[in-house]
């Protein structure tokens, strides 16, 4: 994702764990107490461990919490090393201190892949001191004594001490440079890669998980903002009378509308509104629903889909603003091919749609400012704030809750940026909430996209061209400067993930790009680019076999015969795609899917695999199609090679969650624009996938001792693939702008025997 | 303004609010019990489910005076420490990811589960359909109503 999340990665990976510097900074920790025990009691060989006398440890996890999971499996990365009883772990929220502590942001799908080294060499510290204050105590040498469960046993006498006895020992000892000390090996995990129970459940069957619109601060009030449904437009009047007549509305202002912060790496976004406070949400909510207000629709009003489309189109016949990629000459080759296979593909803007809608609470007082923020980046608000008050940074107190679901949404910093708006104007405490309506309404929006494809194949059926051209409305126009637009390459940066390492065997390449301009915010959503180039990857290469009239998988195959390291065009420092491992996942999930069995009339499998965020999953989707064009998507074989799966059930559940919020976007999801503004406004509209939509799921872990990748988001992209690739070999008709259009597979005709997703060539779009 | 007596978790509160404020509101804002979520305000998604007298109602579009002298119970009164069969068998399957419907959607299956103690999977997809969860977590979630309706047994 974000390429400061991959410069802070990289550079601290490169400094380590500052052994003697984290004892001192240990102590500036605030926060709840493990126990009872006072502060010199408590052991605390780096910023992310304390450990107590009557051995409670608690483990500080610095990614935020956002249902990925990162508070479990970065525990168990750190108590791994530490050889910590799991039973006495509490797990916390690092605070926002960011001198201290460096990743208390997420993106990416980095959560487990950041903590990799610092929480191992965190546990690991910690367990050294452990073990030479055990044998100063027993005047043995530490090769003596081996650690396990919280204990320390000096093997040759059976003595033993707990942690909790060695606290005071162990706090006076220099602490070992972290970066210097042997980590496990594989072999030796104890938590690692077994199933661990995760630790945020508990609080969430019994309400008392505190996510940030749960936050209650004595003396607090409620407010919502009505805004500008026009991105882009302004406030021209509004009569405030009928609201403040609501009972429990206390005040109604304006607040202005926030672009640029300086200082801040983003735009904050914040759209012209009218904010309302009041003694509870609801009068809050009555009183906008009172207020009267005339907005000028602004420069964008005129901005439909339709218009939208018609520029895509254009865009796409066009030459390109830029070239990602140009081996060989594939127009040249496309021109001399037996066959060329022609396919345009549209995925139109998605919304987050988090089930906690975005909020924030804050209280400005004089000097001082504290906020409570669900949110994928809390040094960041803190930086917003601070930067929007004048305060200095050590002024602005931010607590990170746990976040009731993100999938990129919280990597915005639009509503802390519009509570500090609404707190300023107030001499208490306030929590500013979005509606439902507010959360579809002012998004941040995945990238409107449209793909022209050209393939050619020579007379064997052999492929000798690929020719991609991606169009959408990029999401860097969003947040960065006039200047850096200026470059073709920056525009197109975060657009072609996925499309420029195309895995496949393919003497000649192209791949170009242009933008469309749009109002309408776009940001980052679950996979980004890559949910919506495999797409038009994974179904063109499905079109490009038929058109060759091989099997799909097969033909894949075929394609994946040498090993090959592809690395990114576009972020060149990303991990690069291994066919091998492609091959491999591909393979899995075609065995474990019964790939080639029979299947019912109007049933079809469909196969897709996809390489993001250093993972590699593939996907094979089992579908059946009504004669009025229903679609039921009845299973889906999934096949994931993420390195280390650091905690295995997490990253099966991840890989279910993805599915199935892929599963939105091809069944029913679609933000529309109309006047500017979207024409969506809450989940009957919006709709998302309801359970009786949900598909069996089974997920197969590729065993690896690799380091570990990102697994929030890689599940996502070759789903919608895969089912529309089923859905050709259930029905003949090729499925290539989301969300499905029941109307154009009413009726249609299946393709007559289907073995595991095969049609004849003769069903496929070829134009020779 | 009202002025409501109610009964949540066997407990009796006073509430001074705004006639016609649903419970939902009551509960998170008058009462500070926010294990009941906000989620759509529409009666769409099921995070705001309570019970009424044992019945699943959405506290998004229950208004407080309707509620009269009816038991209330919440997330927080389901059990006093996350005995219920349906709480263990959330935490046995792992099924929350980020949580924020999951009180709901516990709410649902266990007034669902009170009713019809042997669901098939047809009947646990059409009693949980009103329920939404982003996170996606539906296949644990019928096997969690599953292994809740087994061990009840």
């Amino acid at each position: 994702m974000g390429k400061q999340t991959s410069i802070d990665r990289r550079k601290f990976l490169k400094s380590g764990v500052t052994g003697g510097a984290a004892l001192v900074l240990g102590f500036y920790l605030p926060g709840a107490q493990a126990s009872s025990a006072t502060a010199d009691e408590v052991f605390k060989p780096n910023a992310w461990i304390r450990i107590t006398p009557d051995n409670r440890i608690t483990v500080l996890v610095e990614i935020p919490e956002m249902g990925q999971g990162p508070r479990t499996a970065d525990t168990m990365i750190l108590a791994d090393e530490l050889d910590a009883d799991w039973s006495m772990i509490r797990v916390e929220q690092a605070p926002v201190i960011p001198k201290v502590y460096q990743h208390l942001i997420t993106g990416g799908s980095g959560g487990v892949e950041t903590a990799w080294s610092y929480m191992r060499q965190a546990g690991a510290q910690a367990r050294e001191l452990l073990l030479e204050a055990a044998a100063q105590r027993w005047g043995v040498q530490k090769s003596e004594c081996r650690a396990e469960k919280s204990t320390v046993i000096h093997a040759s006498t059976g003595r033993h001490f707990t942690y909790g006895q060695l606290v005071e020992t162990a706090s006076k000892l220099p602490a070992p440079k972290a970066n210097a000390i042997a980590l496990k090996q594989p072999k030796d995990f104890s938590f690692i890669g077994n199933p661990v129970p995760r630790v945020d459940i508990p609080g969430k069957v019994d309400g008392s998980a505190g996510f940030g619109l749960d936050v209650r601060v004595p003396g607090m009030v409620f407010a919502v903002i009505a805004r500008c449904p026009h991105f882009g437009g302004k406030l021209i009047s509004f009569d405030a009378a009928a609201a403040k007549a609501i009972p429990g509305v206390q005040a109604v202002f304006p607040v202005p509308p926030i672009g640029q912060i300086p200082g801040i790496i983003y735009n904050a976004n914040c759209s012209a509104g009218i904010a309302v406070v009041a003694d509870s949400t609801w009068s809050a909510i009555q009183g906008r629903k009172a207020l009267k207000i005339s907005w000028d629709k602004g420069p964008g009003g005129t901005e439909t889909t339709e218009t939208l489309r018609k520029m895509m189109q254009q865009e796409a016949a066009a030459p390109p603003s830029f070239v990602a990629v140009n081996r060989g000459d594939a127009l040249k080759a496309l021109a001399g091919a037996s066959k060329t296979v022609e396919a345009n593909y549209e995925l139109p803007f998605q919304a987050h749609a988090t089930m906690e809608p975005m909020n924030t609470t804050i209280h400005v007082r004089d000097g001082g400012i504290e906020v409570w923020s669900p949110t994928q980046g809390g040094g960041l608000v803190q930086d917003e704030i601070a930067q929007l008050s004048g305060l200095p940074k050590d002024k602005v107190t931010v607590h990170m809750t746990l976040c009731g679901g993100s999938f990129g949404r919280r990597y915005q910093w639009d509503y802390a940026a519009e509570a500090w708006q609404v707190g300023k104007q107030l001499k208490k405490p306030v929590q500013l909430m979005w509606t439902r309506e507010d959360d579809i309404q002012h998004d941040f929006y995945r990238q409107y996209s449209y793909h022209h494809m050209l393939g050619g194949l020579d007379d064997k059926g052999s492929p000798v061209a690929w020719s991609h051209r991606v169009v959408s409305t990029p999401i860097r126009p969003v947040f960065d400067s006039p200047e850096r637009l200026k470059d073709p390459r920056h525009v197109a940066s975060q657009e072609l993930g996925g499309a420029d390492v195309l895995p496949y065997a393919m003497p000649n390449f192209r791949l170009d790009y242009s933008p469309v301009e749009s109002v309408v915010p776009r940001a980052w959503w679950r996979s980004v680019e890559s949910s919506f180039t495999a797409f038009a990857m994974e179904c063109f290469i499905d079109e490009m076999a038929h058109a060759a009239g091989r099997d799909p998988y097969e033909f894949r195959k075929g394609l994946l015969q040498e090993r090959q390291l592809i690395a990114a065009v576009m972020w060149p420092d990303n991990p690069p795609l291994d066919t091998v491992k492609f091959r491999a996942v591909l393979e899995l999930a075609a065995e474990k899917s019964g790939w080639g069995k029979p299947l019912p009339p109007r049933h079809g499998r469909g196969i897709a695999c996809h390489f993001s965020f250093g993972s590699y999953i593939a996907h094979v989707a089992e579908v059946s199609v009504d004669k009025d064009g229903t679609v039921h998507v009845h299973r889906i074989v999934s096949a994931v090679n993420c390195g280390t799966a650091v905690d295995p059930d997490g990253v099966r559940a991840m890989t279910q969650g993805a599915i199935n919020y892929a599963l939105t976007p091809v069944l029913t999801g679609q933000i529309s624009i109309k006047d500017g503004a979207v024409e969506q406004s809450n989940f009957h509209d919006f709709q998302v996938l309801r359970i009786s939509s949900a598909p069996e799921v089974e997920v197969y872990v590729v065993p690896s001792n690799e380091d570990p990748m990102g697994m929030g988001e890689p599940g996502v992209p070759p789903l919608a693939p895969a089912v529309a690739n089923a859905i050709f070999a259930a029905t003949g008709v090729r499925v290539r702008r989301l969300p499905i259009d029941a109307q154009t597979l009413r009726n249609s005709v299946p393709p007559g025997p289907v073995a595991g997703g095969a049609v004849k060539s003769s069903q496929a779009t070829v134009r020779a | 303004m009202g002025h409501y007596n109610l009964t949540v978790n066997g407990k009796s509160y006073d509430a001074d609010v705004a006639v016609g404020t649903p419970l939902l509101w009551v509960l998170r804002d008058a009462l500070n019990l926010t294990g009941t979520k906000f989620g759509c305000g529409m009666g769409l998604c099921g995070a705001c489910t309570v019970h009424l007298e044992g019945e699943a109602v959405r506290s998004c579009q229950t208004p407080v005076e309707s509620v009269g002298t009816k038991k209330i119970t919440t997330i927080e009164g389901l059990s006093p420490d996350r005995s219920h069969p349906v709480q263990r068998a959330w935490i046995a399957e792992q099924v929350p990811q980020c949580g924020y419907c999951q009180s709901g959607q516990i709410m649902q299956a266990a007034a669902f589960l009170a009713q019809n103690p042997h669901p098939s999977v047809e009947e646990i997809n059409r009693a949980m359909e009103g329920n939404i969860c982003r996170c996606a977590t539906y296949q644990r979630i019928r096997r969690a109503i599953q292994r809740a309706a087994g061990e009840a047994a």
